[in-house]
């Protein structure tokens, strides 16, 4: 299954200082990350926490939000230690790109919250005890003494108190406290944390006030747009650009060289004018010739018709072995076999990739919606040999991510073209066409299944044949199967076996990258070997997870409360079949429940959808959702969000027909109206139940969305005896 | 976005007609036929068929005038020209609703609605819905539920909303879904429901 990373726990460096015009601001560093540690810039100061004389509170967010709350998140840990008022924090703060202060700044894989649990707790806690030592000191008591509550001080013995304000100054001036050994609340004493509150950035959202990186303007700033060959990998062989260069509103047009890999610098033609629609019409006028000979042959067709015969053929690698399935499927009383197939994705955030950069006397300063800020500075760097300490990073407010933004092939474009314009602000902005065509997919994906059931009607064998993309057998990145991916260590005969085919197209990470499809399929083939052993699929895992087990790396204790647990599992799997009365007898003529589960990215979810199928439409009534991320859950107003956005999302790529194709690697989708995301209509009602478990608090942007996918598709076999075996759904198949 | 692509899109194609979003498109389609009975001047300050008469304008109350292509449409002269950044672009083909704003307190797709159509008309953006620093009601509404997750949808959403709480002040849930069809990328359509609601039964009206 999907990672488990937990960061080991380090000493962070913790300063503070005072703030102009008084009040204490504490700088905690945490370590440098491992890839950052070559690459520190120099100047930027960072105070994750900071109290003005009047009491307000300043938080800063170290990590980027796209949506996922984390900002909101962040804040409460943070003023939950410090023990002020929640009302008290005025700002929230956005980090720019600066690991030697703030470590790993990237949003990514739910790891957010695991990473910075503790970290940012203890940040909060150390101003805390420096507030605490200052009034103390004022008083001439001892520190024990001095108790905490909603931003004040108090002495009881003497009945005096304090505003954290008031001594916000003195505070900066000691010496902060060891960050290891400095004393957290207990979950009984939160009062910030695991309170439903509302996201930290709303009351701008909601006056439309600049804080996306679309929404960066400066002074004389000029717009562009990035004309690229319209297959990956094209080079510009010969470019005419003078009817663009006379085109209305038109100041400059840059052809500019690919450098690197693909997110890098691809060969393209800038045009900047003097508002973006008009550089977007000159692109009509320029003449550009194209090589696009690499991506002959990388078409989907191609692609599937490549799978099938490899499906037929000797698989190319063992991935996951044991026990002899071989041996268990031929002496099985029965055999169950299907194929499963799922498609290319794109992520279509709402907010189209975009960037603002200024290149002025050698020094680039540019505004970038970025998932990973620093690999968008690093990448800048190398690629357009521009020294690091010469390149602010700016972090803005982002439309979306989904893991499109882990690539920062857009901020270095932006980079590219205002390094060709000195002194001129640039924001690039791509059209939405060019954000479905220019995206890096969601691979697709082949299962050939075979199960063996015993005569109990006991699942005794379990192989896969996954045909994904590679070489010699070798998985790409993203399009890979981890190799403690169920049946390991689960089943004791089954295997994993593995062949590839050779990718054209760019791919990426989708919202819960690999799980996204693999839970489709396997738990799609589970459901199908459920019934035919008598059964149905909570009982089935119920069965097959029956032991306590932990996979992955229990051996390891810090990641041992991240690993895949049995028991965690069988609670939410038994949570959801109870929470919705789950059957798998259909519940009215066409109307069925579906069931699916999957762990990754820490969490452990079951989900159960109630779907009615009728004339080929599907209608989704209802989905239960039980999840277990540990044993606190940190905004349960924002969690709540991100399970029904996940759900929402994944019930989308079923049932809005969302597939990438293309021929010879040109993307044959382009805007909403062909690649089609769910609308108001397909809104059901989500009902979430969180389970408790005693494991470290982890992340909600992905986890949720994986099983709702095979639990509609198991619900629609349920409703109609059509089982779907690819993704999206084919409604005219259900007609 | 490259030419023709819009007259691409079948309509319907997202399912069944929604009633009064739909034929808000429609509206927006309206104003390119009327961009074609407008005279054609020829350019001779640079736009090929740039308005020789500016094109005159209210936005957010304040007169405007602006000359350039008739084409161009709105959301780019609200954005880029006017600086006004809270009317989002999502799509360029009235598909997203992103750029919803209010032309004549109607809301209406300025992503498909031309600088002709909105001649001696008045355009009304998220920045100019609130009266005297505080939030108009659906604004507050849209706090109070905690509506946004990325946000970046919610102004257009919000702008939907208002005209049609306009129209149905007190409408139930599934008069919501058969017309509200912004696109929300978080799937945030739930909480904008109850959002709704909430102004509605706040007596929320433009």
């Amino acid at each position: 299954m999907a990672d488990a990373i937990l960061a080991p726990s380090r000493r962070g460096f913790l300063t503070a200082a005072l703030l102009a015009g008084g009040g204490l601001a504490v700088e905690f560093s945490l370590p440098l990350g491992r890839a950052q540690a070559a690459t520190v810039g120099t100047s930027a100061v960072g105070a994750f926490v900071s109290i003005a004389p009047n009491g307000a509170v300043t938080i800063v967010n170290k990590n980027p939000e796209i949506g996922q709350g984390i900002k909101t998140a962040f804040a409460m840990m943070i003023a939950e230690e410090l023990d002020c008022d929640w009302a008290q924090v005025t700002a929230v703060q956005q980090a720019d790109a600066n690991p030697a202060i703030y470590g790993p700044q990237g949003t990514g894989a739910s790891q957010s919250t695991p990473n910075n649990w503790l970290p940012l707790r203890r940040a909060g806690a150390a101003a805390r005890d420096m507030l605490v030592r200052a009034a103390a000191a004022r008083w001439g008591v001892d520190p024990s003494s001095v108790t905490t509550a909603k931003g004040r001080l108090s002495h009881a013995a003497s009945g005096r108190s304090l505003g954290y304000g008031e001594v916000a100054s003195a505070a900066a001036a000691l010496t902060p406290p060891d960050l290891k050994t400095v004393k957290l609340k207990t979950p009984a004493q939160f009062s910030i944390i695991g309170k439903p509150t509302k996201g930290v950035d709303t009351p701008r959202v909601v006056k439309g006030e600049p804080m996306y990186g679309i929404d960066t303007r400066l002074p004389g700033m000029l717009y562009a747009v990035y004309e690229v060959a319209p297959a990956n990998g094209g080079k510009l062989v010969s470019a005419d650009l003078a009817d663009a260069k006379a085109a209305p509103g038109v100041k400059h047009v840059v052809q500019l060289k690919g450098v690197g890999p693909i997110d890098a610098l691809v060969d393209g033609v800038a045009i900047l004018a003097t508002n973006w629609w008009l550089a977007n019409q000159a692109r009509s006028k320029l003449k550009l010739e194209w090589d696009l000979s690499a991506q002959k042959g990388h078409s989907w067709d191609a692609y599937v018709a490549k799978a099938k015969t490899l499906l037929a053929e000797k698989p190319q690698l063992d991935l996951i072995r044991s026990g002899d399935v071989e041996g268990k499927l031929a002496s099985a009383a029965k055999r169950v076999a299907a194929v499963y197939e799922i498609p290319f994705l794109a992520h279509a955030t709402l907010e189209p990739q975009n960037c603002t950069a200024l290149y002025k006397d050698g020094a680039l300063e540019v505004w970038a919606p970025s998932q990973i800020p620093a690999g968008g500075k690093a990448q800048i760097s190398k690629f357009l040999e521009i020294p690091e300490d010469k390149i602010t990073f700016h972090v803005t407010k982002i439309g979306g991510g989904f893991g499109r933004r882990l690539r920062n092939d857009y901020t270095v474009q932006a980079a590219a073209i205002a390094k060709a314009v000195p002194g001129v602000p640039v924001k690039l902005l791509w059209s939405r066409e060019d954000d479905i065509r220019r995206d890096f997919y969601r691979p697709s994906g082949w299962h050939g299944f075979e199960a063996g059931i015993d005569a109990n009607g006991k699942m005794i064998a379990f192989k896969d044949h996954f045909v994904t993309f590679g070489k010699d057998g070798k998985s790409a990145m993203f399009a890979n199967m981890h190799a403690d991916h169920f049946p390991y260590g689960i089943m004791p005969d089954a295997a994993v076996v593995q062949s590839t085919l050779e990718i054209g197209v760019p791919i990426g990470a989708l919202r819960a990258p690999v799980s996204n499809g693999l839970c489709y399929a396997f738990q799609g083939f589970l459901d199908e070997v459920a019934i035919a052993a008598g059964t149905d699929l909570p009982r089935l895992l119920l069965d097959v997870f029956a032991e306590d087990k932990l996979v992955g790396e229990p051996d390891q204790p810090e990641k041992a409360q991240t690993a895949f647990s049995t028991k965690r599992a069988r609670a939410v799997i038994a949570k959801a079949a109870a929470m919705s009365n789950f059957t798998s007898k259909p519940i009215a003529p066409g109307r069925a429940m579906g069931f699916g589960f999957y762990f990754c990215h820490n969490g452990h979810f079951a989900e159960v959808v109630d779907a009615s199928v009728k004339d080929g439409q599907v209608s989704v009534h209802k989905v239960w959702v039980a999840g277990d991320v540990g044993r606190q859950i940190v905004n349960p107003m924002g969690a709540e969000a991100q399970v029904r956005g996940s759900v929402l999302d994944g019930l989308s790529q079923a049932l809005e027909g969302q597939k990438i194709t293309f021929v010879d690697g040109q993307i044959e989708q382009s805007n909403f109206h062909d690649f089609r995301l769910g609308r108001n209509d397909r809104n059901p009602a989500v009902e979430v139940a969180f389970v408790a478990s005693d494991s470290h608090p982890t992340g909600l942007g992905e986890p949720a969305l994986p099983p709702v996918i095979p639990a509609l598709a198991n619900a629609i076999a349920a409703a109609t005896g059509k089982r779907v075996r690819t993704m999206p759904i084919d409604l005219s198949a259900l007609a | 976005m490259r030419q023709g692509e819009a007259s691409g899109r079948r309509r319907g194609e997202w399912g069944k007609p929604r009633g009064r979003s739909l034929s808000r498109r429609h509206r927006a389609r309206a104003g390119a036929s009327i961009r074609n009975l407008l005279p054609k001047i020829s350019a001779k300050t640079g736009f090929a068929g740039e308005s020789a008469v500016p094109i005159t304008l209210k936005l957010n109350g304040q007169p405007r005038a602006w000359s350039g292509d008739p084409d161009q449409p709105l959301l780019w002269f609200i954005r880029d020209d006017a600086g006004l950044v809270g009317t989002k672009f999502g799509c360029g083909i009235g598909s997203c609703g992103a750029c919803t704003v209010h032309v004549d307190g109607a809301a209406q797709r300025s992503c498909v609605t031309p600088m002709a159509a909105v001649d001696g008309k008045s355009v009304t953006t998220i920045e100019g819905i609130g009266k005297d620093g505080a939030l108009h009601p659906v604004q507050q509404a849209w706090l109070d539920e905690d509506v946004a997750q990325c946000g970046y949808c919610q102004p257009g959403q919000i702008m939907a909303a208002i005209d049609f709480l306009q129209q149905n002040p007190s409408p139930d849930e599934a008069a919501i879904r058969a017309s509200i069809n912004n696109l929300c990328r978080c799937g945030t359509y739930v909480r904008i429901a109850r959002a709704i609601q909430r102004a509605a039964r706040s007596g929320a009206k433009a």
